[in-house]
């Protein structure tokens, strides 16, 4: 095809159809770069850069999710300069947030050698965990803040609207309007954000009680006790117009 | 975090989307439960139902081993397998012998596999010689079914989810989306917000879809036809028509034509409550699409002129020619996970499975030699509905029923009237996975298994089979359904072997001409849309490109009619039904999940502010709701979702039983009962009376 874009990634000459980014551009080369944030059926947004790239002619290390190349562009997906850039965003995560459940962060971190004791008695997030309907909790301290869920939650499947940033810089957050609890917003409780939720901040409740150990048959009682969330109506904003 | 040992894909047991799901196992239990992103129906998508409500499987109360009773007024109690399948054989036998064929009914089931359902109208048919088999497809879309049949000769979905996003214009009709096809709503969603498409949404109460809607056209419930004769002539009186379309693919035209010409917007705005610029506005909007699609559910359906609403549907697509090509079509969102496929495998009493009529000698004689059984076993007489067996059952006629998975003592309308019916059977069995409302009636109790513990096929609303497969063995002290029903065959006389569920599948197909390119092997690579004729035919996502299966489309005049009851002096307020997201039709699966049932745990009845004021109802309070058949007592919610003079409730909590207060009137040609209109009183619990 004439219409395709060559480019050099990690010294593998490819050529790929305009508007394919250099990570998906780097995996039909074989080349892997690891993804925190990105998700394949979510909007990509260039959050966690973890994925960041070194592109020859750059002045700033890009984000291989979101960044479409330039015909001939250069990428180093393995620099010096990529590497530290990498070791020292997963460290910081793994000094604050508890990454007990995200398998996959883990492996990353042994992979890149990283030291989150370096960042030893910094601020951690530690916001309390939150039970407020019955069927899914919330456990921010464990979230890496990869916005999938407030995606799924939007436009990229429920349009529903109920979850949203709240907080600036290091008290960023996923938040409810007012910080409601998830009962009195629009949620209609799909659990779409637990499915996408990368390091169990978001679990079911049931998956939650048999993960502590409670015999399955106790399971359905102790659901059923802890259940005094109250729904939404499915359509709040709807019920307040007149 | 815990683990899966194994995950096992499978299709979602709810509604009729078909959501293909994982099933994450550890140690016997589902752990959890995600979509899965390799289709074309849910794309990754669940909703509450799927992804926190199977654990209904793992229920305490689940059924572990048969139950009967001696006499009717004895209490059921546990028995051993062959003493509860030979007297369920004996009964049944003894009823056929004694009083004929016809005095037997079984009663199929849309949530069960199209391999059960093939089997249990097998029995009724091969083994029984009765065509009473039927199932709740007769309560949901037997209209849809009628209508559609009649105006282009297949009553199914036309078009598929996949392309929702290619309509341009969406015209949802009685269909709250949002909560009973949750998926499926996405997609339109999706069509409104990011591929600009414009919905029309046409539905008396303001629900969620209304926030996505270009125009929200809020009717008065049963007022379809007047309301959709209305666009009809706008379009005619504005020259809006498909002229060409018309042409050449359809037939009738001119009638109906004829019998719009009277139905000015202003006099559609009189029966309606429509304003007839909104009319006006929607016709417009409709017939000058590039692709315009429809879709409804029960508020097309449940009425006594269901087959009427669908049949001026069908002529709406046809005038505009809106129908064969990707994003239009004519789209009744079937309501049960099963409930196409259980229409397919013919659990109705009309038809043979793949819709061969009972009353042709040809289809008689080709299932007499399929099956291999004598042809004069095979009766000629189309059977009893579903709403037909009850009053068979009180005038004598039926003496006998056989019910797989269903719950008609929750379900059916006017359930005092079930409930005597149920009283005066000689015989009942009931093969369920719980004992539900009904199963407190029967005398021998069959405990099946959910469909975690099963393989098989589901056909969704699209038509598209998909296949069901085992992730837990089967509950202990149940069997399978198809080893049940193997079981009962062969006690009945039958020598029926059946390696597994594909072997049924395969005879099935070989019968059915729409199946005959599937197998259980082909359908592990994904599932597969009829008509799919030969195993190298992809399927079909879309009806009627060329032609209709009919040849023409036929153009249906129809006159309006009132609903069967209207409020009045002494019932003055309009009781319409429907679900909510949270729970499942009858609630035997959904309200015992307990995440569902916690968010949702209460019978609701929406009432207009407005009407809560003069009626002296706070929001919460208890209030009783009374009809000429009853009286059930729930909480009331003040809500702009319904309008003034009509109230709302569900069908999901037996303790408040809405099929107390409803009507069994039936729509004439598919005996559907009239659920979304009722007259009722209403009022606090302690002043208002029981009729």
């Amino acid at each position: 095809m004439s219409d395709t874009l060559p480019l050099t990634i990690d010294g593998v000459s490819i050529t790929v159809p305009p508007g394919t980014t250099i990570l998906a551009a780097a995996r039909q080369a074989g080349i892997e770069i690891p993804v925190l944030c990105y998700f394949e059926h979510t909007t990509a947004n260039g959050l966690c850069r973890l994925c960041v790239v070194e592109v020859e002619g750059a002045r700033l290390l890009q984000a291989a999710c979101v960044t479409v190349p330039r015909a001939g562009s250069v990428v180093h997906t393995r620099s010096p300069n990529v590497e530290r850039a990498r070791r020292t965003i997963l460290e910081m995560l793994a000094s604050a947030v508890d990454l007990s459940e995200a398998p996959e962060v883990n492996a990353m971190l042994a992979s890149y050698e990283c030291h989150p004791e370096r960042f030893a008695g910094g601020a951690t997030r530690q916001p309390p965990r939150l039970d407020d309907n019955p069927v899914y909790l919330r456990d921010y301290a464990k979230c890496v803040l990869c916005w999938r869920c407030v995606q799924v939650c939007a436009e990229d499947a429920q349009y529903t609207y109920a979850l949203t940033f709240g907080g600036r810089g290091f008290h960023t957050s996923i938040a409810t309007f007012f910080d409601r609890p998830m009962p009195a917003t629009s949620c209609v409780f799909c659990g779409q954000c637990v499915g996408v939720c990368p390091t169990g901040a978001l679990k079911g409740k049931r998956e939650d009680l048999l993960e502590q150990g409670v015999p399955p048959e106790e399971v359905f009682e102790q659901t059923r006790r802890k259940s005094h969330g109250q729904r939404s109506t499915g359509a709040a904003r709807a019920t307040e117009v007149d | 975090m815990l683990t899966a040992e194994r995950t096992i894909p499978t299709t979602c047991p709810y509604c009729g989307v078909g959501c293909q799901i994982d099933l994450h196992i550890r140690e016997d239990v589902i752990i959890r439960v995600t979509g899965r992103y390799d289709n074309q129906v849910n794309f990754g998508n669940l909703c509450v139902k799927g992804r926190f409500g199977c654990d209904y499987v793992h229920a305490p109360d689940r059924l572990a081993g048969p139950l009967m009773r001696r006499r009717r007024d004895d209490a059921l109690t546990p028995t051993d397998w062959d003493t509860a399948l030979s007297v369920t054989a004996a009964r049944l036998a003894s009823a056929r012998d004694r009083y004929g064929p016809d005095s037997v009914a079984f009663l199929a089931s849309a949530k069960c596999t199209n391999e059960e359902n093939y089997l249990l109208q097998k029995i009724a048919r091969g083994l029984v010689g009765t065509n009473n088999v039927d199932h709740c497809a007769r309560l949901c879309h037997a209209s849809s079914v009628a209508g559609l049949a009649a105006t282009l000769g297949s009553g199914a979905m036309t078009n598929s989810i996949a392309d929702i996003v290619d309509s341009d214009v969406l015209v949802v009709i009685g269909s709250n989306t949002t909560e009973t096809h949750p998926v499926i709503a996405l997609q339109m969603k999706a069509a409104v917000r990011k591929h600009g498409a414009r919905l029309i949404l046409i539905d008396p109460r303001r629900i969620e879809l209304a926030d996505f809607a270009h125009l929200h056209l809020r009717h008065r419930p049963g007022s379809d036809v007047a309301l959709i004769n209305g666009l009809m002539h706008v379009i005619l009186a504005e020259g809006l028509e498909s002229r060409s379309f018309i042409a050449e693919r359809t037939e009738g035209f001119d009638a109906l034509k004829a019998s719009v010409q009277d139905w000015t917007p202003e006099r559609a705005a009189g029966v309606t409550g429509v304003p007839a610029q909104e009319i006006t506005e929607a016709a417009r909007l409709y017939a000058g699409a590039r692709a315009a699609a429809i879709f409804w559910a029960m508020g097309i359906t449940q009425h006594t002129t269901g087959t009427d609403n669908v049949k001026v549907l069908s002529n709406l697509a046809l005038l505009c020619g809106q129908i064969g090509r990707p994003g239009t079509g004519v789209n009744p969102l079937r309501g049960q996970n099963n409930v196409q496929g259980a229409c397919d495998m013919g659990a109705l009493p009309n038809v043979y499975p793949g819709y061969q009529a009972v009353t042709s000698d040809d289809v008689r004689h080709k299932f007499a030699e399929g099956w291999g059984l004598p042809y004069e076993g095979l009766s000629p007489t189309p059977g009893l509905t579903l709403t037909e067996v009850m009053a068979a059952i009180l005038d004598g006629q039926v003496k006998a029923v056989f019910e797989l998975g269903e719950n008609p003592m929750l379900t059916d309308p006017d359930l005092h009237h079930v409930e005597l019916a149920l009283q005066r059977l000689e015989f009942l069995a009931v093969q369920d996975i719980f004992l539900n409302e009904t199963g407190q009636y029967a005398d021998v109790v069959l405990p099946a298994v959910s469909f975690a513990e099963k393989r098989g096929t589901f056909t969704n609303t699209e038509r598209r089979v998909q296949l069901v497969r085992p992730a837990l063995e089967p509950t202990p002290g149940t069997r399978t359904d198809l080893d049940l029903l193997v079981d009962l065959a062969r006690r009945l006389g039958a020598d029926w072997t059946y390696a597994d569920a594909g072997a049924v599948f395969d005879e099935m197909a070989g019968l059915t001409p729409s199946y005959a390119g599937m197998s259980h092997a082909r359908l592990e690579q994904g599932g597969l849309q009829w008509p799919c004729p030969t195993p190298d035919h992809p399927g079909t996502p879309i009806l009627h490109t060329q032609q209709f299966t009919r040849g023409r489309g036929l153009f249906v005049s129809v006159a309006y009619r009132p609903p069967a009851e209207l409020p009045d002096e002494d019932y003055p307020v309009l009781l319409t039904t429907g679900r909510i997201l949270f729970h499942w039709h009858g609630g035997t699966l959904s309200r015992r999940s307990p995440g569902l049932d916690g968010l949702a745990p209460e019978a609701e009845v929406e009432i207009h502010p407005d009407d809560a004021e003069a009626w002296g109802i706070d929001d919460g309070a208890l209030v009783r709701v009374s009809s000429r058949r009853g009286s059930v007592v729930a909480r009331a919610r003040r809500t702009r979702r319904v309008q003034p003079g009509t109230v709302f409730m569900t069908f999901h909590y037996a303790e408040s039983a809405t099929n107390f207060l409803t009507i069994d009137a039936l729509d004439p040609v598919a005996k559907i009962p009239e659920y979304k209109v009722a007259a009722v009183r209403v009022g606090p619990l302690e002043e208002v009376t029981p009729a």
